[in-house]
């Protein structure tokens, strides 16, 4: 029986399901602009799962915390990265990832990790939303999964971008939205963190002449026998 | 009130003067004086506090108490004598072409920025701006790690950028599970997030929620700090920088993430029955320190060698932060003062060193104090000092640490000695063939101000003879608010 | 009385299910512009199969003359355990769902073995390649028919549906994705494109036909007709469980009219969407499988997850 028996309820709970699963859908993902996709895609049923909430809620500084998620992590960060892949010519790379069922396996078991670990607080909070703190931080972890798996510069950026859609997603679910001085801080941070990805792109690019993150060891402690 | 604004008014000023005129040759002087004002300003806001006590706005936005002011002194000092430091440094990197005229005015823009959010980390009031500014000051540097663009300061770089992300989003999560606590006491809205509040009604919030978050909150801010497992990306981004950025960060961000971790714990240890969050920092502190030491041996590069000395006094002083008594937090007060200013000035030294022989590897460097007495002089005695010898003010706060360590466990004091001796070993064995021996052929001295370094090895001395008893007050009282009791 | 409906009901099933893969084919004929043939075409093919001679190989054992009326035998016991057009059968009663998976476990069983039996190359690999999807279909069946179970507190699904028809209608994540978990399986168990065409004559890309390459006459109409009783089977189950509005929950002729109205629109949209992604998808090479598989899992444990996490307190 759910907790919600309106149809906003019942839609907020759909919709942060879907953002869960597009996680998943993400991990597995091995080209890179429908990654990008992916991630506005996330982005987007964030935003409507925070309007539904603002309205469920009447809250209406969630709406503005909505229509701020919407222009930057739905439009404007998928642009940058759309430009930056055109630019540096990577709608043909791909990122393949060496085991994705086993990748897939850890992911459902981390699911279950950020389950146990936000028990305390769905305990203790009164909201309605409270059922999907656990899937927040599921998409926390998720993001820091993708973070790890792959080895395309690209891929990591999106990850770091995803965790910060759930860190958002958090607050909205947790709290019902931090206050608006520090959302607004959060999102110039993460607006001025995707500006300089991009710039740091082209130096990867000019350094080692691809983007494979992976290529980027030089610095080790251990000796070599190079430099 | 207007001394604080003033504060964060004149960096923020600074910034786009310097984006625009970086290049100009007195761009250098223009970002000395922004620094010299700001360290005015600093100096009249610690006189205020320690008039009148606690400053907190109307508004409750702002914050300067007993704990923070000494750090924002600290800071502005540091900032001014590495700006100092750092004019004919630049100079002398764009003469032999590893920079050009923008790169210059990202560098000291961003220069101003920094010392922007990090003023604003001390000053804040709410922990969500104190989590947008910690971001901010990575951000303002990165791009200045891979200012020379090598491959490897573009990998240090990235990684920085990566690691230092990932948990500060962390963070960011234990903030928000403590607006969460919060809220259920004081309802949402700015409140929950306000320190002072949260401070007062630490003892209400369930304390379930507080350790996870306290947890988040350690891992993020203490990737920052270089807490080891979180430490990886600290030793590429400090030594592939120019060097006033290795100063500044070693100096100075590490100590404004653990300002964040103490004033966390502050909150959390009042509803958390037991000693988890003192425990916590203990094991993360104590680990980083004899990790740390252990790999001070391996290193070739003699900037890594120091930025590894930094995670072992940052593991230090999260360690003694984290036995909590006031003893303790005396101790590592005092230790991140003489740490900082040791630091920054080995680091100036250590770049004019790699300046006169032209690399950054150890075995290549040679006969410092025949070739430029001041710059050998200087690298030996700031060794000496960070090293932990009397009669510096590091020996002080270690001794103190020590003391501390052995009134509440005294079996941890062992593993702390130990590490210190090998941490001296190691520093020793690779500095001692730089600073003595010949001078090797075609090398010259190089133009250097060595002022500043001069400066805060002295003031390192002198808080090691005696503590000016302004200052120690001034420890006193923060070690009483952070530990809430007075240390002998 | 009940009882009568119920054998009245299995018969329409068994019956149908011809019906229902003459229907397939026409929509896919259209889909692709060509003339279809009529819709009665299977039945006129399993006739005609009947009147053949059997044909069988020397080194046949019993398994081989055996496994055709288990095959059929079982999957008409299946058809009897899914509610087609009403609820309160009996024989839907008696049996839950594990039951069901059981039954095709049986029948695969079987008929894998009599691929092997007779010793040909290409009846083995069919029988391997069979085994291979199962031993991934299976798991992710029994995952996504858990999260039924766990939401209603049942494993019969009789009970479970009626409960469901009982409940308000709720839009569940859990459901979402279980019902999707359920038609990649049913995709692939039916042996769909795309993890298997059921067009091919090229036996290197069968699975399913290239077991039953060897069978002939009425052994091969009795294969034949289960296998599209197993069509219908998941068609039911998918359109019956999560969207069971429709179902007769009286045994009264007004409700039963309903009923049969109802499965039997579901059935021609459900139809119509696996035509559109046959249409759409091309074969996965058989490697490709457990991956699928693996996301149809992935997926049942999802909507398992999601209805602990979110659907629970």
């Amino acid at each position: 029986m759910t907790t919600l028996e309106s149809l906003y309820g019942q839609a907020v709970l759909l919709f942060a399901a879907l953002v869960l699963f597009v996680s998943f859908v993400m991990l597995a993902q091995s080209r890179v602009t429908t990654l990008v996709n992916l991630f506005a895609l996330q982005g987007l049923l964030l935003a409507l799962t925070t309007a539904l909430v603002a309205v469920m809620q009447n809250s209406p500084h969630l709406l503005v915390s909505a229509s701020l998620t919407l222009g930057l992590k739905v439009i404007l960060i998928p642009l940058l990265l759309h430009w930056l892949i055109l630019r540096m010519g990577l709608h043909r790379t791909t990122d393949e990832v060496n085991r994705p069922l086993q990748l897939l396996l850890g992911a459902a078991s981390l699911v279950v990790f950020s389950y146990w670990i936000t028990l305390p607080v769905v305990q203790l909070s009164a909201l309605e939303t409270r059922n999907i703190i656990a899937a927040s931080t599921a998409t926390l972890l998720l993001g820091m999964l993708l973070m790890i798996s792959h080895r395309q510069a690209l891929s990591h950026v999106v990850g770091f971008m995803a965790m910060e859609n759930a860190l958002f997603f958090s607050a909205v679910v947790a709290t019902h939205g931090m206050p608006l001085v520090v959302e607004l801080g959060v999102a110039f941070d993460v607006m001025v963190a995707a500006v300089i990805f991009g710039v740091f792109f082209f130096q990867i690019r000019e350094s080692i002449d691809s983007l494979d993150v992976d290529r980027l060891s030089r610095l080790t402690e251990t000796e070599e026998s190079e430099s | 009130m207007i001394a604080l604004y003033l504060l964060l008014l004149i960096p923020l000023i600074g910034m786009p003067l310097l984006g625009l005129a970086g290049h100009k040759p007195w761009a250098p002087r223009l970002n000395n004086w922004l620094n010299a004002a700001t360290l005015a300003t600093s100096l009249a806001l610690a006189v205020i506090v320690l008039r009148t006590g606690t400053l907190i706005s109307d508004d409750k936005y702002w914050l300067v108490d007993a704990f923070n002011v000494y750090l924002i002194v600290l800071t502005a000092l540091v900032g001014l004598t590495t700006g100092i430091f750092s004019g004919p440094y630049m100079a002398h990197e764009e003469a032999i072409g590893r920079l050009n005229p923008r790169r210059l005015r990202l560098y000291y823009s961003m220069y101003q920025g920094f010392m922007l959010a990090m003023y604003l980390i001390l000053v804040t009031n709410n922990m969500g701006i104190l989590w947008v500014a910690m971001e901010g000051a990575t951000l303002a540097t990165v791009l200045l790690v891979s200012l020379y663009r090598t491959p490897e300061s573009v990998e240090a770089a990235w990684k920085y950028f990566i690691l230092c992300g990932v948990g500060i989003a962390q963070a960011l999560f234990g903030t928000i599970l403590l607006y969460f606590a919060a809220a259920q006491v004081l309802g949402a809205g700015e409140e929950a997030l306000e320190w002072t509040t949260l401070y007062t009604h630490a003892a209400e919030f369930d304390p379930t929620v507080l350790k996870i978050a306290f947890v988040f909150l350690l891992v993020g801010y203490g990737t920052k700090v270089g807490l080891v497992p979180m430490h990886s990306w600290l030793p590429d981004a400090h030594s592939e920088g120019p060097t006033p950025m290795s100063a500044i960060l070693s100096g100075l961000l590490l100590n404004d993430a653990l300002y964040a971790i103490v004033r966390s714990k502050m909150i959390v240890t009042q509803a958390v029955p037991g000693h988890l969050p003192g425990f916590l920092m203990m094991g993360f502190g104590l680990l980083s320190f004899l990790v740390a030491v252990l790999f001070l041996h391996r290193q070739r590069d003699i900037k890594r060698l120091f930025s590894y000395s930094s995670i072992e006094h940052m593991g230090t002083m999260t360690f003694a932060f984290g036995i909590g008594t006031p003893a303790a937090t005396f101790a590592a007060l005092m230790h991140m003062t003489t740490h900082s200013l040791t630091k920054s000035a080995i680091f100036v030294t250590v770049g004019h060193a790699a300046q006169i022989a032209g690399t950054q590897r150890m075995d290549k460097i040679r006969g410092l104090i025949a070739t430029q007495p001041q710059v050998g002089w200087g690298l030996l005695v700031g060794t000496l000092a960070i090293a932990g010898f009397p009669p510096f003010g590091v020996f002080v706060s270690e001794f103190l640490v020590l003391v501390a360590t052995m009134e509440s466990y005294p079996w941890l004091t062992l593993a702390l000695l130990l590490g210190l001796a090998i941490a001296f070993g190691g520093l020793f064995h690779h500095i001692q063939p730089i600073v003595f021996g010949q001078r090797p052929e075609g090398q010259t001295p190089v133009r250097a101000n060595m002022m500043p370094v001069f400066v805060h090895l002295a003031l390192v001395l002198l808080l090691g003879l005696t503590i000016p008893g302004v200052l120690a007050d001034w420890f006193d009282e923060a070690a009483q608010l952070i530990s809430g009791g007075m240390p002998q | 009385m009940t009882w009568l409906v119920n054998l009245l009901q299995v018969i329409l099933f068994v019956a149908a299910a011809p019906l229902l893969a003459g229907w397939i084919k026409k929509l896919k004929c259209w889909s692709q512009n060509r003339m279809a043939p009529s819709i009665l075409q299977p039945y006129r093919d399993l006739f005609k199969l009947l009147r053949k001679e059997t044909v069988v190989a020397e080194n046949a054992s019993w398994i081989f003359h055996t496994a055709p009326y288990v095959i059929f035998a079982v999957a008409v016991l299946a058809a009897a355990i899914v509610p087609l057009v009403a609820v309160a059968v009996p024989s839907a009663r008696m049996a839950d769902i594990i039951v069901l998976v059981g039954f095709f476990a049986l029948a695969r069983f079987f008929q894998a073995l009599a691929g092997l039996d007779i010793g040909t190359a290409f009846g083995g690999m069919g029988s391997s390649r069979e085994m291979t999807v199962a031993s991934l279909a299976e798991p992710a069946m029994l995952m996504a028919v858990f999260t039924l179970a766990v939401s209603m507190s049942t494993t019969n699904l009789a009970a479970a549906i009626e409960t469901l028809l009982h409940e308000p209608v709720t839009i569940r994540p859990s459901f979402v994705f279980a019902g999707l978990a359920l038609a990649l399986v049913a995709v692939a168990e039916t042996g769909r494109i795309p993890v298997d065409n059921p067009a091919t004559h090229l036996e290197l890309t069968m699975i399913h036909e290239a077991m039953i390459l060897e069978y002939s006459g009425h052994h091969l109409t009795l294969i034949e007709w289960a296998a599209q009783i197993r069509m219908m089977i998941y068609a039911v189950l998918l359109a019956n469980i999560f969207f069971p509005w429709g179902l007769a929950e009286t045994l009264t002729p007004a409700a039963l009219g309903w009923g049969v109205v109802a499965v039997t629109a579901k059935l021609v949209a459900l139809t119509v969407v696996l035509v559109l992604a046959e249409a759409v998808l091309a074969k996965m090479r058989l490697f490709r499988a457990p991956h699928f598989l693996g996301f149809a899992y992935l997926l049942g444990l999802l909507g398992m997850l999601t209805h602990v996490i979110l659907e629970v307190g």
